[in-house]
């Protein structure tokens, strides 16, 4: 099963400041042994939400609104997709992580075709599949 | 000792299979034998068990593992040794509590080695020649994967105590014929890696096209397969061939949510709704399939395995597939690892390039491979082939004989549609 290991932001992150040599070092070992493990699908930091912007959606509008955007404990600075056994072992395995006092990092499970039970008619999968196909044919 | 909560258990139970593979490849180092070694590991997992629930899961639950690990086996190498001393009768004890120690020593600082190497010297040793496939499979999945015996035996569809045997047999195995715990060099090593290989890609297919039961697919084998494949390229990053395997395991993966309909029924290649491939692990498998390339392995029967799927990911429709490429890949596979399922491979490409005629021409050669008597995609793909030529008559009598031999009860159901629909006069849908 896949999850995806979502990096909160800090003051830190949010102001730019880059991280340490010694931490970038130690991250660096980190991800090593995290594709060691066969684990590690993707990985990516993100930029201050001072370079994002957000896309607001109410009936029949779009807002678009520029970064920053205040609540930094909402925010995020970086992802890791990772194929895991089960949820504890993704904990233990992200216990690891070098990350500095006050740092925190949410877990949370990939959606697989399963996991929608039968709420997915095959209506909707046949639906979905169509709409799919109509992205990729458009990208 | 207080009631450990379930969560604790849990957390235990991930540190120990995250951890188990190093721990036995450090302990097999020290020990010489790799079920003496397991033993051990499974020791200090039992510990674990004991003082976790109420010190804690450590802050380096690793290294305590691996610390307490060590010391039982040093004191299983000086037990042992004091056993060989009494048995020999030997007087100069001193000197060989001197030789014990220095031993210790040199113990200690090799568990603080290359872990990798240890790692890549467990892969060799649990895919050694001298095992039967299943144990080797077990093993493999056992000792590197960190599968439980109830897991692995869940995954074949046998009892646990046939896999429990296995893998007790296969240490014993191991133990008698005094496998030596090494990284095989020269040509040794390209017929033990093809072993290595092999054995991770009959755990991929056994998990891709499961050979019985009632499921097309059992996608956590696929999952523990495609780890072990990127965890052997991680040991052994020279290696072409093992970025070959990865390359079509990620290939081959990429496909699993689109190849079973929403009734859990298969759905072929050709037929399946390309949105729903996995673009992440397309562009993985093709990153490593470059890699192979790159190392001068684009020969390899692997990488060239992973080329061909590369011809499918790549095209963005059914149509545009290129059926020329594939067919001149399978052409080559042919001359490097000659055999009458490649050729049969080989035909179906040959039949979407050239046509119909020209594709069962070669399946047909086919008909009298001993080999291929009692393989049901032989008459599967001649069925097809035959329907489109318009032999519906033919085709039928070939697809009802591809159905009477599939293990497998959805491949078997399609199969009767599809000789159903030639019954009716109608070419069936691929």
């Amino acid at each position: 099963m896949r999850f995806m290991v979502l990096v909160k932001a800090s003051k830190d992150s949010e102001a730019g400041v880059m991280p340490s040599e010694q931490l970038l070092t130690a991250m660096t070992k980190f991800n090593e042994e995290l594709a060691g493990s066969g684990a590690l699908l993707a990985g990516e930091g993100l930029h201050p939400s001072s370079r994002g912007v957000r896309i607001h959606f109410d009936a029949g509008k779009r807002n678009v609104t520029d970064g920053p955007f205040a609540e930094t404990k909402e925010l995020l600075a970086g992802f890791w997709l990772v194929q895991m056994k089960s949820l504890p072992e993704c904990v233990e395995f992200f216990k690891r992580a070098p990350m500095l006092p006050g740092d925190c990092l949410e877990i949370r499970k990939v959606f697989e075709a399963d996991d929608f039970g039968p709420a997915l008619t095959p209506e909707l999968r046949a639906a979905e599949d169509k709409l799919r196909a109509q992205v990729d044919k458009r990208s | 000792m207080t009631a450990a909560s379930p969560d604790v258990h849990r957390a235990i139970e991930a540190v120990f299979r995250i951890e188990s593979a190093r721990l036995i490849a450090g302990l097999t180092r020290i020990v010489r034998d790799v079920g003496v070694a397991e033993e051990l590991a499974q020791d200090a997992l039992v510990a674990a068990l004991a003082q976790w629930p109420e010190s804690g899961v450590p802050d380096n639950p690793g290294a305590w593992l691996m610390g307490t690990a060590k010391h039982r086996a040093v004191d299983h190498v000086r037990r042992d040794r004091v056993g060989a001393r009494k048995v020999e009768e030997l007087g100069h004890a001193l000197e060989v509590g001197a030789a014990a120690s220095r031993v210790e020593d040199d113990m200690a600082d090799a568990l603080d080695d290359d872990v990798g190497d240890d790692l890549l010297r467990l892969v060799f040793i649990s895919c050694h020649p001298v095992l039967v496939t299943e144990a080797r499979v077990a093993l493999t999945l056992r000792l590197l994967g960190g599968l439980t015996t109830d897991e692995i035996a869940r995954a074949f569809l046998v009892s646990e105590p046939t896999v429990a045997q296995r893998i007790v047999r296969a240490k014993r195995t191991l133990s008698e014929a005094q496998v030596p715990f090494e990284l095989p060099r020269g040509p040794e090593r390209v017929a033990r890696l093809a072993s290595v290989l092999e054995v991770i890609y009959l755990i991929f297919n056994e998990g891709y096209s499961a050979t019985a039961g009632d499921d097309w697919m059992r996608p956590g084998l696929c999952e523990d397969a495609l780890r072990l494949a990127r965890i052997l390229c991680g040991l052994a990053p020279g290696e072409p061939e093992a970025h070959g395997l990865c390359a079509l395991l990620e290939l081959q993966a990429s496909r699993a949510a689109a190849r079973v309909g929403p009734d859990g029924a298969p759905i072929l290649l050709l037929e399946q709704q390309r949105a729903r491939w996995d673009q992440l692990l397309i562009r993985r498998g093709l990153a490593a399939l470059e890699r192979a390339e790159q190392l001068g392995g684009a020969a390899g029967p692997y990488a060239l395995q992973a080329a061909i799927a590369a011809c499918h990911a790549r095209a963005r429709r059914a149509a545009d597939t290129d059926w020329a490429r594939i067919a001149a890949l399978y052409a080559v596979l042919a001359r490097v690892q000659p055999s009458p399922v490649v050729e049969l491979n080989r035909a179906v490409a040959v039949g979407m390039a050239e046509g119909p005629a020209a594709g069962l021409a070669l399946a047909d050669r086919l008909n009298h491979e001993p080999a291929l008597a009692e393989y049901h995609l032989l008459h599967a793909v001649r069925g097809d082939l035959l329907a489109k030529l318009g032999r519906h008559d033919e085709a039928r009598v070939a697809l009802e004989r591809a159905a009477g031999l599939t293990r497998n009860a959805r491949e078997r159901g399609l199969l009767l549609e599809r000789a159903a629909s030639c019954a009716a006069g109608v070419a069936p849908r691929r």
